[in-house]
């Protein structure tokens, strides 16, 4: 019998919803890490049962925990502790400055224009290997991204994303200079993508040891030059795995595509009411099938007219339509981010997102109808699904 | 033995009740009491102090015998009466409101 294990990131901690192959019943366990932030949970492909949590708090910083029986025991996977020094543990991200590595550049653009340390605040996304457990990538503000190869006891930086040479260009956005992206090639294990705000889209075509920007195509008004290589505030992008030169991005504003692995985007904004937004994915079995939730502009974070909507293009962007019902039709005002949608690999494929008010809404016929499967959560930072066979 | 009373969520994550029991060798100062907790509960790395520059996270006081020690020098020495064990050394969260 399949089933279903929705990962929820909550303000105050993680839950977990499972339910069968049908979708209609969902069980709520929860909450792990009371009182946390959790930015990000995600399962391995690999194994199914290895999840991957960030937790993060204003007091106490970031933690990794991991749980190896799909969600209901966590644990510190265990470093090496003092008087081992120095000490090595799984919530030790050190940027990389050796000279050894490319001496990467220490500074990036602040607020004002002047330029400011690289300093570590927390973990945004945690992408596990497509292949082994115990490897995963995690995205960081500021912007960064480590690799861990046993099992989160260590992280280490992969150096070549901030020392290729636009690192003082890169700026935060309103919510930090976060690294919030990281797609794998299942095609090709050395191609990864990443995007971070507010800098833009790179690629990487070596595993990791070179990268370039890929924003050609990409235009923002909101920076002095609005088609500069590096600048440009990308929400989130998504890829279908059968897929993996086609990619869409959600950006500040617009919705893009690029056909040939971000070397050049074009504007797929068709008739969205606003496309402004900040989550975007891909239907599991049809490529060119992508979803967004439109959200009024970037000083209203809330559904144009009260009303939460899910578009659908069935053309990979363009021509959208409406998908609404189940869902509120008046007086909402919430916010969808940009790590809160997935989608399930069964028949049909099924849509998950969350929300700032705390529901979690999903689809189990593609978009066509939603019902609410948890209505009273902590704001939604992230949603991730699991197919279990 | 130095008595450390832990805010609520290191508790949970050391697995512990409210106040730690840790042997210090030496001199009891902040920074060495830290590294005894640290090295007997190797989860709360990086929760109390920065891993990089062992600074005091911001958010997080020392206070022991009625006393903040929060701004004194790490290896200055702790007051007597918690080397001695009679008082515990505070670790304290900023209260959050809203």
């Amino acid at each position: 019998m399949s089933g279903v294990r929705v990962l929820v990131g909550t303000r105050k901690g993680a839950f977990v919803l499972t339910s069968d192959g049908t979708r209609r019943n969902w069980q709520i366990d929860g909450p792990h890490f009371a009182g946390w932030e959790i930015y990000h949970v995600k399962g391995s492909p690999a194994d199914p049962n290895r999840l991957y949590v960030s937790q993060t708090s204003g007091w106490f910083g970031q933690l990794i925990q991991r749980s190896n029986d799909g969600g209901k025991t966590w644990e510190i996977p265990s470093g090496e502790a003092p008087p081992t020094f120095p000490a090595r543990a799984s919530n030790k991200f050190v940027y990389d400055t050796s000279a050894e590595t490319g001496k990467p550049l220490t500074t990036h653009q602040w607020y004002d224009g002047t330029q400011h340390p690289w300093e570590f605040k927390r973990v945004w996304h945690i992408e596990p290997a497509l292949d082994d457990p115990d490897t995963a990538y995690a995205g960081v503000e500021d912007a960064a991204i480590f690799r861990t190869t046993d099992g989160g006891k260590s992280w280490q930086e992969i150096p070549g994303l901030r020392g290729h040479g636009t690192g003082p260009k890169w700026q935060p956005g309103a919510g930090g200079m976060c690294l919030h992206t990281i797609i794998l090639n299942p095609k090709n294990p050395q191609q990864i993508f990443i995007a971070i705000s507010a800098a833009g889209a790179f690629r990487t075509d070596d595993g990791g040891k070179t990268w370039k920007p890929i924003n050609q195509g990409l235009r923002s008004q909101y920076i002095p030059d609005p088609t500069a290589e590096i600048g440009h505030c990308v929400h989130h992008v998504a890829m279908h795995p059968s897929r993996p030169g086609v990619l869409f991005m959600q950006k500040h504003w617009d919705v893009m595509r690029s056909d040939n692995g971000g070397d050049l985007w074009k504007e797929v904004s068709g008739n969205l009411p606003t496309d402004f937004g900040f989550v975007i994915d891909v239907h599991a079995d049809q490529p060119e099938t992508i979803y967004v939730v439109p959200i009024k502009s970037d000083s209203e974070h809330f559904p144009l007219d009260g009303k939460l909507r899910v578009y659908r293009s069935r053309a990979g962007g363009n021509e959208w339509e409406e998908l609404s019902k189940g869902l509120p039709e008046r007086d909402c005002y919430v916010n969808v981010l940009r790590d809160a949608m997935a989608v399930d690999k069964l028949d049909k494929c099924g849509v998950y997102f969350g929300t700032t008010g705390g529901q979690v809404y999903a689809s189990a016929d593609a978009g066509d109808t939603w019902t609410a499967i948890a209505q009273n959560l902590p704001a939604v930072l992230s949603v991730e699904v699991q197919t279990l066979s | 033995m130095i008595r450390v009373e832990l805010p609520m969520h290191l508790r949970t994550l050391a697995r512990v009740d409210k106040e730690v029991q840790l042997e210090v060798e030496g001199k009891v100062t902040l920074r060495s009491v830290l590294d005894a907790l640290e090295a007997r509960y190797p989860m709360l790395m990086g929760t109390v102090r920065d891993h990089v520059t062992q600074q005091r996270r911001p958010f997080l006081r020392f206070f022991a015998c009625a006393e903040d020690l929060s701004h004194q020098s790490l290896d200055e020495t702790l007051p007597e009466a918690v080397v001695r064990g009679e008082e515990p050394l505070l670790i304290i969260g900023a209260i959050a409101g809203g």
